[in-house]
């Protein structure tokens, strides 16, 4: 018999990754960062500073679930507990009903300090691009916040925005950023950047027979061109680096880069050993890493004391 | 003389013909994907409604957000010059006009001779329309009208956070699951776009009589919400959505085929400051 599959294009794939390098056991010092967004969850485990695990999933029903799903998904079959945590901070949106969190840090100061962590001192103009939300971010050479804007009112410019999109046009989510470039012309942008206008006008397009491609061209560039309007506000400082979901849609980067005049950082991991080890670098882990660099410093301070239990 | 005004809209497609101020047709479908067709269809079930033919049609005068694409007629006069003249043939006491729309909402102060004093529009955001009532109420899984009645229904207010029409999706259905009543969350949808419909007003200032008139005007619901936020009476003409078309008709007998209206873009603030 076969069984009926629905296909979820807005279903981005989910990850896990765990350092084969590490013997966690040896170790002095663990911490954590746990990152609840809206729409997607975030668990990064750090050994003695250096990156041992991480997992980016959907968010659950609820922060406690979201936390304990990504935190178990991380964890599995390493043997490490939540009560081998020396210290852990929960961040994102849903931050304060993090069950094996110690404290709190908001998102903004995570996503500055691990976008430093990821790509380096050199970052000037973080750009977090999430799942119901987006925020620009000037930052200092040691990931600290000068001054930020965001928008989380309107669904363009989000991660949320190009899910809608893939489900009205029945392209896994993923496959739209590269496809966006398989056109013969780049063609006029979607005149609407409000996504529920804009769904109206791809249906027209889909029936006027224009490329699919084309369309996600052109959905792309809307998408791009809402961005630009808060960066604009903030004042993009080089150099410019971009976290969180959409940083992987190299539809929007591409096109943003070319409106803004300025490229991005390439999404590489600025320490050559992490880039050696081939460790996958995941635009989405940025809060987390920055949650787990607070949680270690704070304890090498001795602002906190560790809450390790095992 | 005989005339008729077509008013095509984001949504809907309103026709309307009259002669020497008596409404002959009222005839409404929707405007789908090809709006000159659908402009064209209609325009020919409102002629076979007044038992006319093409030709006993003096003037047409075409309005609304793709009124330009009616090829067939004489004049194109802007959505607000055509509410302004439609309302105050229909209650000439009316000096504010709140028009919501599928795609837009206005507002628009007008003179006792139907004439744009002050015009303001919310910017292009489904939150401020009509099509956020429709998205909602889709998952509400009820129709537009049954969330109108539910909305009477409610007995308090609950706040909505989102401004969005996407967010407010997700939002309507975590009330859901919260096991919010029913009643409470269609009032609290209503009560958000009143909120900014109002502030839209606020803008040209509200001087009885006010007067609602597009698709949204039909969801009784809404209004009730609307009279709540701006603390007014809210007057609604019946066939409320074919105000424009009438108004264009009035355009059409007085001769006018085309007219310049500046309009004020009411941007909602979206991106927020801070510091460290």
């Amino acid at each position: 018999m076969v069984e009926a599959k629905k296909i979820e294009y807005w279903r981005w794939p989910e990850s896990v990754w765990v350092n084969p390098a590490i013997d966690w056991r040896k170790s002095k010092i663990i911490t954590t960062g746990v990152d609840i967004g809206s729409v997607s969850s975030k668990c990064v485990v750090m050994v003695d500073g250096a990156l041992y695990a991480y997992s980016s999933m959907r968010t659950g029903s609820d922060s406690p679930d979201s936390a304990w799903k990504v935190v178990n998904a991380a964890l599995k079959d390493t043997g490490m507990t939540v009560d081998n945590f020396d210290y852990c901070i929960g961040t994102g949106y849903g931050r304060v009903n993090v069950p094996m969190a110690q404290q709190t840090i908001t998102e903004i100061a995570c996503h500055a300090r691990g976008a430093n962590w990821m790509y380096g001192s050199e970052v000037r103009t973080v750009m977090d691009m999430g799942g119901q939300d987006c925020k620009a971010i000037r930052c200092d050479d040691r990931g600290k916040v000068l001054k930020f804007m965001m928008n989380d009112k309107c669904a363009a410019g989000t991660g949320r925005g190009m899910e809608v999109f893939a489900d009205l046009i029945r392209v896994p989510v993923w496959e739209i950023g590269p496809r966006s470039f398989q056109i013969e012309k780049e063609p006029p942008s979607i005149s609407s950047t409000c996504v529920v206008f804009a769904k109206t006008e791809v249906v027209g397009l889909l029936q006027e027979g224009v490329p699919e491609n084309e369309i996600m061209a052109a959905y792309c560039a809307a998408m791009a061109h809402r961005i630009l309007e808060l960066l604009n506000r903030l004042g993009v400082e080089d150099k410019f680096a971009i976290t969180g979901g959409i940083a992987k849609n190299i539809g929007v980067v591409k096109r943003l880069e070319k409106e803004l005049g300025k490229k991005t950082m390439e999404q590489v991991w600025v320490r050559p050993d992490m880039r050696e080890a081939k460790i996958p670098f995941d635009t989405m882990i940025a809060g987390g890493i920055g949650a787990a660099l607070f949680s270690l410093a704070m304890l090498e301070r001795g602002k906190v004391k560790s809450a390790r239990k095992a | 003389m005989i005339v008729a005004g077509i008013d095509v809209g984001g949504k809907n497609v309103h026709v309307v013909i009259t002669k020497n101020s008596t409404i002959l047709a009222k005839v409404g479908g929707p405007t789908g994907i090809n709006k000159a067709k659908a402009a064209e269809q209609l325009y020919e079930e409102a002629l076979k409604q007044a038992g006319l033919k093409r030709g006993d049609v003096t003037r047409v005068v075409a309005t609304g957000s793709s009124g330009s694409r009616v090829t067939f007629a004489d004049g194109v006069i802007p959505d607000a010059a055509a509410d302004a003249r439609g309302v105050i043939q229909l209650i000439p006491s009316a000096r504010t006009v709140i028009d919501v729309g599928a795609e837009e909402g206005r507002a628009i102060k007008i003179s006792p001779e139907g004439k744009v004093l002050d015009f303001a529009i919310n910017e292009k955001c489904a939150a401020g329309t009509g099509t956020f009532v429709d998205t909602m109420a889709r998952a509400l899984e009820v129709s537009v009208e049954e969330m109108a009645k539910l909305s009477l229904q409610s007995t308090r207010s609950i706040p909505m956070n989102a401004q969005c029409a996407v967010f407010g999706e997700s939002e309507v259905v975590s009330l859901i699951h919260q096991k919010t009543p029913r009643p409470d969350i269609a009032r609290a949808v209503h009560d958000a776009i009143a909120g900014r419909i109002g502030s839209v007003a606020r803008i040209v200032g509200l001087e009885k009589d006010v007067v609602m008139i597009g698709g949204v005007a039909n969801n009784a619901g809404f209004v009730e919400s609307l009279k709540r936020d701006i603390g007014m009476e809210v007057k609604v003409p019946s066939d409320p959505d074919f105000a424009g078309a009438l108004g264009a008709a009035v355009a059409a007998a007085a001769g006018v085929l085309a007219e310049k209206v500046e309009a004020k873009v009411v941007e909602k603030e979206k991106i927020e400051e801070g510091k460290a």
